[in-house]
C-alpha cells in the first residue's frame, strides 16, 4: 500500500541556516505519528514543508502517492482539501466571531450552508469541551486553553483526512490536555484520519502516537514504534524522553 | 568605488521591489475576476473605505475650497480678476485638489488599517491557516481590497467636489461679497465634463493604489509587531509617492495635447 505521506530527503533552509538537513519518513495512511524534538528543531517547519506553507529546496513530498511539492493553483487546492491544521500559536481569525472560526473550513472550502456548518461548529466546540455561550464572541475574549481548543476545533471540523496537529495540548490543564489526547485518538480510530502531531508532552506523545520520530539537528535520528520508545537504543532520545539536562544533546547555554 | 556600489545595489534592490510588486498586482488582478468571488467581503470593504472617509474627506473638502476662494480672490484682486474666483475653485477642486487630498487622506485611513490588518494576519499565521482552509488569501484579503478601493474612490470624490465647491461658496457670498446667483453661474459656465470625469478616473486609480500598497505591504511583512509597524508605514509613504507620481502622469494623458 502506498503510505499516505513520504518525505524524501527533504531539505529546508533560511539564508545560511539549515533547518531540515534530509529528512525521511513514511507515513501509513490511519496511523498516527509524532514528531519529538528538542525547540528549535524545526518541527514546525517540517509540518508546514507538508503542507506546501513552505518549500523545501530539496526532496519530495508524496500526498497519497503524488509529489505535491511543485504544485500550483487548482491541484494544490485540491490536496489542500485533505489537510487540517492545528497551529501552535492558534492562528484563530480575531475578525470573525469563535463559531465562524470553527465552521470557516466548511463555509469557504466545502460550501455548506451557513446554517447547517453553524450546527457542526457547535457540535465540535462541544467536543473540545466548550459551550455554545463561548460561539459569539471574539477568538481575543478567550484564554489561552480556549483559544487552543477552538483552534483544534476548526483543524478537525471538516473532517480531514490528514491532520496536523502543532503541539495540540501545550497550555492546556492535565484533564483538558487529556481529553484533547483521547480526540485525537478518536480522530484517527473512528475516523480513520491519519494524524501527524508536534508534542513535547511525553505523557501526550504516548497516548496518542502509533509511532514516534525524533527530529535533532535537521534529521529524523529515530523512528519506531510508541512501544519500543523506552527501549530504543539511541542516547539523544533516551535523555529527551526523561527530559534530562545532561546527555548528548547539549543546550546553547553559556552560564 | 564603494559609492558606485551603493547606488548599484539600491538600484538592484528596487528593481527588485518593482519586480515583486509587478508579480503580486498581477496574481491579485487575475484573482478578481476568478470566481469564487466574496460580495460580502467585498460590500464591507465598500463601507470601510466609503462611508468611514466620509467625516475625514468631507472635512478636507470644505477647508480646501474655503481656503482656495480666500486664496484666489486675495491673489486674483492684484489684476483684478476677482470674477474668475468660483471658476478657478470649481475647476482646481474637480481636477486636482478632490482626487488628490481625497487620495492622500484615504491612504492615511485606509491604508496603514489594511497593512496593519494583513501584516497582524501574516505575522499571526492566519494567513496560512486561510490556506490550509483551502481560501485562496489574494481572492479572500486582497481582491475585496483592490474592488472597493477601485469602486469607492471616485464616490468620496463626487461628495470632496461637491462638499468643495459649496466651501468656495460660502466663503465666496458670506465673505467676500459675491452675489450668490452670479456665484453659481460662474461656476458652472466654464466647467466642462472632461475636468470632473478625469478627477474621478484619478480617483479611481489613486483608490486602486492606495489598496495595493496597503495589501502589499502587509502581505510581505514580518517578524512581529515591529515588522507590521515597518509595514503600515511604508503603506502609506508609498501609497502616497505613488498617488502624487501617477497623478503627473495622468494629468499629462489628459490634458497635454
Ligand atoms: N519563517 C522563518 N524564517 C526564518 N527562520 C525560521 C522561520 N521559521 C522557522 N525558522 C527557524 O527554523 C528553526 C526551526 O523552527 P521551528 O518553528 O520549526 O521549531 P520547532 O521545532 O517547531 O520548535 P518549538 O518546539 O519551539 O515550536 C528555528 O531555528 C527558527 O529560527
Ligand atoms: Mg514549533
Amino acid at each position: 500500500m502506498t503510505p499516505k505521506i513520504q518525505l524524501i530527503d527533504v531539505h529546508k533552509s533560511f539564508g545560511p541556516k539549515l533547518v531540515l538537513d534530509g529528512v525521511t519518513a513514511d507515513i501509513a495512511a490511519s496511523e498516527s505519528f509524532v514528531i519529538i524534538g528538542g525547540s528549535g528543531s524545526g518541527k514546525s517547519v517540517a509540518l508546514k514543508c507538508i503542507l506546501g506553507l513552505m518549500r523545501p529546496e530539496q526532496g519530495r513530498i508524496l500526498i497519497d502517492g503524488e509529489d505535491v511539492v511543485n504544485m500550483k493553483g487548482r491541484e494544490r487546492e485540491r490536496v489542500m482539501k485533505k489537510f487540517g491544521m492545528l497551529f501552535q500559536g492558534g492562528a484563530l481569525f480575531d475578525s470573525l466571531p469563535v463559531w465562524e472560526n470553527v465552521a470557516f473550513g466548511l463555509v469557504q472550502g466545502r460550501r455548506m450552508e451557513r446554517r447547517a456548518a453553524r450546527d457542526k461548529a457547535m457540535e465540535t466546540l462541544a467536543q473540545v469541551g466548550l459551550g455554545s455561550d463561548v460561539a459569539e464572541l471574539s477568538p481575543a475574549e478567550l484564554s489561552g486553553g480556549m483559544q487552543k481548543r477552538v483552534a483544534l476545533a476548526r483543524a478537525i471540523a471538516s473532517q480531514p483526512e490528514i491532520i496536523f496537529f502543532d503541539e495540540p495540548t501545550t497550555g492546556l490543564d492535565p484533564i483538558m490536555a487529556d481529553v484533547i489526547n483521547d480526540l485525537i485518538v478518536k480522530c484517527v480510530r473512528e475516523l480513520g484520519a491519519t494524524a501527524v502531531s508536534i508534542t513535547h508532552d511525553m505523557h501526550s506523545a504516548r497516548k496518542i502516537s502509533d509511532r514516534m520520530a525524533m527530529l535533532y539537528k535537521g534529521k529524523l535520528i529515530w523512528v519506531g514504534r510508541t512501544a519500543e520508545v523506552d527501549k530504543a537504543d539511541n542516547a539523544y532520545v533516551d535523555q529527551f524522553i526523561h527530559g534530562r539536562a545532561d546527555g548528548p544533546i547539549k543546550m546553547e547555554i553559556r552560564g | 568605488m564603494t559609492l558606485l556600489a551603493a547606488v548599484g545595489r539600491i538600484f538592484l534592490g528596487f528593481l527588485q521591489y518593482a519586480g515583486r510588486l509587478t508579480v503580486f498586482t498581477g496574481v491579485a488582478v487575475a484573482h478578481c475576476f476568478r470566481p469564487p468571488i466574496y460580495f460580502r467581503l467585498i460590500l464591507r470593504q465598500m463601507v470601510e473605505i466609503g462611508y468611514f472617509s466620509l467625516p475625514v474627506v468631507g472635512l478636507t473638502a470644505i477647508f480646501t475650497g474655503m481656503v482656495l476662494a480666500l486664496q484666489s480672490h486675495t491673489g486674483f484682486a492684484r489684476f483684478s480678476a476677482e470674477g474668475a474666483v468660483a471658476t478657478v475653485v470649481v475647476i482646481s477642486m474637480t481636477r486636482e485638489l478632490g482626487p488628490v487630498l481625497a487620495g492622500l487622506m484615504v491612504a492615511g485611513r485606509i491604508g496603514a488599517a489594511m497593512a496593519a490588518e494583513i501584516g497582524t494576519m501574516r505575522v499571526t499565521e492566519q494567513v496560512d491557516a486561510l490556506v490550509t482552509l483551502s481560501t485562496n488569501p489574494f481572492k479572500y484579503l486582497v481582491a475585496p481590497r483592490l474592488l472597493a478601493g477601485l469602486l469607492m474612490l471616485p464616490c468620496l470624490v463626487v461628495v470632496a467636489d461637491i462638499i468643495g465647491v459649496f466651501g468656495g461658496f460660502l466663503v465666496g457670498t458670506y465673505q467676500l461679497g459675491y452675489n450668490p446667483a452670479t456665484y453659481i453661474h460662474s461656476s458652472w459656465e466654464y466647467l466642462k465634463p472632461i475636468d470632473v470625469i478625469s478627477g474621478l478616473v484619478k480617483a479611481s486609480v489613486f483608490g486602486f493604489v492606495i489598496s495595493l500598497m496597503g495589501c502589499y505591504n502587509g502581505y510581505q511583512s514580518r517578524g512581529g509587531a515591529q515588522g507590521v509597524g515597518q509595514a503600515t508605514t511604508n503603506a502609506v509613504v508609498s501609497a502616497s509617492i505613488m498617488i502624487l507620481t501617477t497623478n503627473y502622469i495622468l494629468t499629462a494623458l489628459f490634458f497635454n495635447k
